[in-house]
């Protein structure tokens, strides 16, 4: 099959691995079996497409999307980046979902019963497209840190789950954004479950002075690398 | 070259209607091909349901095609067909889609449907695939003839009641019944 293994495979050098004791919940939950091989075809190579007629205008704007009598409270940030493969090719049309907890650190879910206040304004849940040089934009409330029951005290660094659909099936991504400086990150088992300090650092967003708009709001920037195509010397190159 | 961001957990609220109503109806009036209802149970080691999962299908229409620019075939994909479902399993872990029968894509040897697991406690999602157990060509499918046969039923839906309609599918991440999961 000419189209097999075109695309890197998960790389596994920076992906977290399903077993990872200190985070809790994976001792059940990971597979224990090794993984077999997939051959990379036609089904690996598509994947759902998306435009802007799936979303509405106002789904990239969380602090306006579930007002219900005022402006959601809290800090307000603008969040930019990229969505490239692993060659530095932009990925346009890129679909991103993102759900957060509000200021306070409580998720509007009914299983979450951290006793900090909801917000009547605020639902924590947007999703962008990316343009096409692969850049994305949405604007939020920074989100609080809240405690979870992994371990005594612990608690999740302030994130923002992003949930990424690219060109294909391959490139499937969910993961979190985090803010540099947040000393609950060497504590956080989830975030520590990335083997390598490279690519933890790459789930940190960067504070972007280009992007904080005056008399408004601050901006951070978080680039998203998914995997590319396997580039070898007898390839050409094409997008 | 930039490295591949890595992934995290998709965690315990990833339940906005936003992203989740309807999205296991896969299928509209219009839709060509037959009807089928796809039911499972996701499972962990200790054989207790997973209440907080999300299941993502991703599959071709009835007649193989994919509404996709890399499918060769993509103009005659069905306009009326995704080709993409997600369901949660806070029902005791269960999930339900209502979709079609694939085609068997051309040049492959029997349908399957894609399949990925993201779940609290899971760094990582898992892939798999979900065949179908009434048909003929699954013997000649070059996947599942590279699976030990005693684990290849795994991957395997199990039409119930005969009606060809319903096909049920269970996953376990662990334990003695662990799904076969692959590294893509």
């Amino acid at each position: 099959m000419p189209e097999t293994d075109v695309y890197n495979s998960i790389d596994w050098s920076t992906h977290p691995p399903y077993l990872h004791e200190p985070y809790r919940s994976t001792v059940y939950r990971s597979p224990r079996k090794p993984l077999l091989p997939l051959p990379q075809t036609l089904s690996e190579l598509t994947g759902p497409v998306y435009g802007e007629d799936d979303l509405d205008p106002l789904d990239g704007d969380l602090t306006r999307n579930a007002v219900v009598n005022g402006e959601p409270i809290g800090e307000r940030i603008i969040v930019v980046g990229k969505v490239l493969d692993e060659n530095n090719r932009p990925i346009p049309n890129a679909l991103i979902e993102v759900w957060q907890a509000n200021a306070c650190g409580r998720y509007i879910h009914k299983i979450d019963q951290h006793d900090a206040p909801l917000d009547p304004n605020f639902a924590g849940a947007g999703r962008v497209l990316t343009d096409k040089e692969g850049n994305y934009r949405f604007v939020t409330i920074r989100p609080g840190a809240y405690p979870w029951r992994n371990h005594e005290n612990a608690w999740r660094p302030a994130h923002i789950h992003f949930s990424v659909f690219g060109r294909n099936f391959l490139q499937r991504l969910v993961t979190q954004m985090f803010f540099p400086g947040d000393p609950l990150l060497p504590l956080d088992p989830i975030y520590n479950g990335i083997p390598d300090e490279a690519g933890r650092k790459r789930l940190l967003s960067s504070y972007a002075h280009d992007i904080t708009r005056p008399e408004w709001a601050l901006g951070f920037r978080f680039d998203i690398v998914v995997c590319g195509r396997r580039e070898t010397p007898f390839e050409t190159k094409e997008s | 070259m930039p490295k591949q961001t890595p992934s995290q957990t998709i965690g315990p609220f990833f339940h906005h209607d936003m992203f989740l109503e309807d999205a296991n109806i896969m299928v509209n009036d219009q839709t060509r091909g037959q009807r089928i209802t796809i039911v499972g149970q996701v499972f962990d080691g200790e054989g207790e349901p997973v209440t907080d999962a999300m299941v993502e299908l991703w599959q071709a229409d009835a007649q193989g095609y994919f509404n996709h620019p890399q499918d060769p075939n993509q103009a005659q994909a069905d306009r009326h067909f995704r080709g993409f479902g997600r369901a949660e399993t806070v029902n005791n872990g269960r999930f339900v889609f209502q979709t079609i029968k694939p085609g068997c894509i051309p040049g492959q040897a029997t349908p399957y449907i894609n399949v990925r697991i993201f779940a609290r406690g899971m760094l990582i999602h898992a892939v798999t695939r979900l065949y179908f157990d009434d048909e003929a060509g699954n013997a000649d499918d070059p996947v599942l003839n590279s699976i030990d046969p005693a684990r290849r039923r795994t991957l395997i839906a199990q039409e119930q009641s005969d009606s060809g309609l319903t096909y049920c599918y269970d996953i376990h991440l662990q334990g003695e019944q662990e799904t076969v999961f692959f590294d893509p």
